[in-house]
């Protein structure tokens, strides 16, 4: 048995003949935090999807500790103990949390045809399991819409930890926060993946993947650049292996220029 | 360990907003969506009090005479509330009703059918059409407003063409002779406590006719259906799974399936409800008259929606209560047969149910906000 909790050799995924993704290899041991990384077009949602089982690879195998997997649904994909968390969240903000954190798998009591959703356990469940990243629910009938994106984005990873992950797919959960509440989501990736998690993040944020990962994975035009570990990187060779690095010199230069014609 | 100290300092720091955003007993009950109908139905009666109080409108017969009104409207507003809150709509209520008409009266007339037998057979042809409706609307993506307003036109259609084929007339009579002796009609059909009635016109406490009769005889049957379906549909919302399939599939389509929600088949049972309302609606309507007419439920559709959003459900979905819905159509049935008791001329009345929904609408657009928006 390999010590990679789960692993991706080779995969590639053609529509017609775009070539989306080519021979993108990944590892993840358990604990650990695999950032993957890439500009927009460069195949995270296309990995991202292929991951979640909504695409089937091409080419190549997902492995799951040492076993050879095939998903044929994202549900398979779910049952294997891989959750993504996309950046819509499902999350519904009219709804209260717990109405949320259940939503799909509530929990019943009684006697068959009069099954009722057990809310008063599922709000002790929610209320206990968002206290332990330190969101502190007094009320757990509040509306999700009441909570700040950050504390959504923990609501979503807590809920998929919650149902069983073992591997937690990340698809941009700081993109759309503040500084602040970035910082609070990343300190609950981290805190889920020394508990056992595998954890993918899915960024183009090197600001947040370099703190937090253990490893990176740079995609560029639907082509790994390889894997690194942290202590063969810097900030800003990351930055400039996303392509990114090049084009953000180019455009601080064309700022400049500009302020200072604009002060003439 | 500096990220140790990290997450606790964070902890602090919810805990401390937390605090800041402590809401007060009644500002939940604010955010309840049937706080709206249930003010506008207090105010109603306390208007109706002070103009019509002396007027009879709230003897028993009188009260019996409103609330049989109410409790009509209100089978299909429930209904409708639950789609609405699904997120979906349904116009073709007011046809269903027409055609649930002559489901149970051309069978019975004209072909000889036990009465029994054409309910049980108007209720199928309403678990079909809610089928078709709900499988168009789920497969094909378009919206529900366009799908039920040409499935509003059609059955409209078709119950006339079939009646006027079959009967040559666009009436059908003679239904009261059938109810007695029926094993299911005295369902939709018999006015219950009868015996309270009796005790009271006895006593002297209610209106009596010349023969010594009370003038109102029971509860119609109506108002029981009204009360099971509001008590069973509130079950059904609040405290089953199937409730919160209804409110995600309404809230937000794509992530209620993301994670496991059947939406299409909860869509789907909900228009299967909404037929099945109408159908319920029309087999009260027609045993009490007696006859069918084709005509039966016009714009009853636009009302049950009205109904509905009075009762705090979103046009979004996601959003609402089988109890705003009841006490929506109480106010709507209320006004209706109130009105009669004032000075004011009945032509009103429409003006009134318009002014009223703009009104609930903004009410509910600013509650919404406050739910999605109060950080």
């Amino acid at each position: 048995m390999s010590e990679n909790l789960i692993e991706f050799n080779g995969i590639s995924k053609f529509f017609g003949k775009v070539i989306a993704l080519k021979d993108v290899t990944m590892k993840v041991k358990k604990g650990e935090i695999m950032c993957l990384l890439g500009d927009n077009g460069a195949g995270k949602s296309t990995l991202i999807k292929t991951l979640s089982g909504v695409h089937k690879p091409d080419e190549g195998e997902i492995i799951i500790e040492g076993e050879k997997k095939i998903f044929d649904s994202p549900k398979d994909a779910l049952d294997m103990g891989i959750a993504t968390v996309y950046q819509d969240l499902a999350l519904v903000s009219l709804m209260s949390v717990t109405r949320n954190f259940f939503m799909g798998r509530e929990p019943q009591k009684g006697i068959p045809f009069f099954k009722t959703f057990d809310i008063e356990k599922a709000n002790n469940i929610a209320a206990e399991r968002m206290g332990q990243i330190g969101i502190d629910i007094r009320d757990p009938s509040q509306a999700v819409g009441t909570m700040s994106g950050g504390e959504r984005q923990c609501l979503a990873i807590s809920r998929a930890i919650y149902f069983g992950a073992k591997v937690l797919i990340l698809d941009e959960p700081t993109s759309a926060l503040g500084v602040h509440q970035a910082s609070v989501v990343l300190k609950y990736i981290v805190k889920a993946a020394s508990q056992g998690l595998a954890v993918i993040l899915i960024t183009h944020n090197v600001h947040h993947a370099f703190p937090v990962g253990n490893s990176f994975t740079v995609l560029n035009r639907g082509k790994s650049l390889g894997t690194y570990a942290k202590k063969d990187l810097s900030r800003e060779k990351l930055l400039s292996m996303m392509a990114g690095g090049e084009e953000l010199d180019k455009l601080e230069v064309e700022l400049r220029e500009m302020d200072r014609i604009s002060k003439n | 360990m500096s990220e140790k100290s990290k997450s606790i300092d964070s902890k602090k720091e919810f805990s401390k907003d937390e605090r800041l955003k402590k809401v007060s007993k009644l500002k939940i009950l604010l955010n309840r969506p049937e706080l709206g109908a249930l003010g506008g139905s207090i105010l109603v009666f306390i208007f109706f009090g002070i103009v019509a109080g002396d007027t009879g409108m709230f003897s028993a017969y009188g009260t019996l005479n409103f609330l049989d009104v109410s409790a009509n409207l209100g089978i299909i507003a429930i209904a409708a509330a639950m789609l609405m809150i699904g997120g979906e709509f349904d116009l073709s209520i007011g046809s269903m009703i027409g055609f649930a008409g002559i489901c149970i009266a051309i069978p019975a007339i004209y072909w000889g059918w036990p009465l029994w037998m054409s309910i049980v057979f108007a209720f199928a042809m309403a678990v079909l059409v809610g089928y078709f409706n709900g499988i168009l609307v789920v497969r094909t993506g378009l919206p529900s407003f366009i799908v039920t307003l040409a499935m509003l036109f059609i059955l409209r259609g078709a119950t006339l063409a079939i009646t006027r084929l079959i009967t040559g007339r666009t009436q059908v009579p003679g239904l009261r002779v059938l109810i007695d002796n029926d094993p299911i009609a005295w369902m939709f059909a018999t006015d219950t406590f009868k015996w309270l009635f009796t005790w009271l016109g006895s006593m002297k406490l209610i209106a009596l006719r010349t023969d010594g009769t009370p003038l109102a005889t029971g509860i119609p049957p109506s108002v029981i259906w009204f009360i099971i379906l509001t008590i069973f549909a509130t079950w059904i919302l609040m405290k089953t799974r199937y409730g919160n399939w209804i409110f995600a599939s309404g809230g937000d389509k794509v992530g209620a399936t993301n994670v496991g929600v059947p939406v299409g088949k909860v869509k789907i049972s909900l228009f299967i409800g909404t037929a099945c309302g109408a159908t319920l609606f029309a087999c009260i309507q027609v045993l009490d008259a007696g006859s069918a007419d084709t005509m039966r439920g016009t714009l009853k559709e636009l009302e049950a929606i009205a109904a509905a959003v009075v009762g705090g459900c979103l046009l979004t979905g996601g959003y609402g209560s089988a109890i705003g819905a009841a006490f929506g159509a109480l106010i709507f049935g209320t006004v209706s047969m109130g009105i009669f008791y004032t000075d004011v001329d009945t032509d009103w009345f429409k003006v009134f149910l318009g002014a009223m929904m703009l009104i609930a609408v903004v009410f509910n657009n600013y509650i919404r906000k406050k739910v999605t928006e109060s950080k």
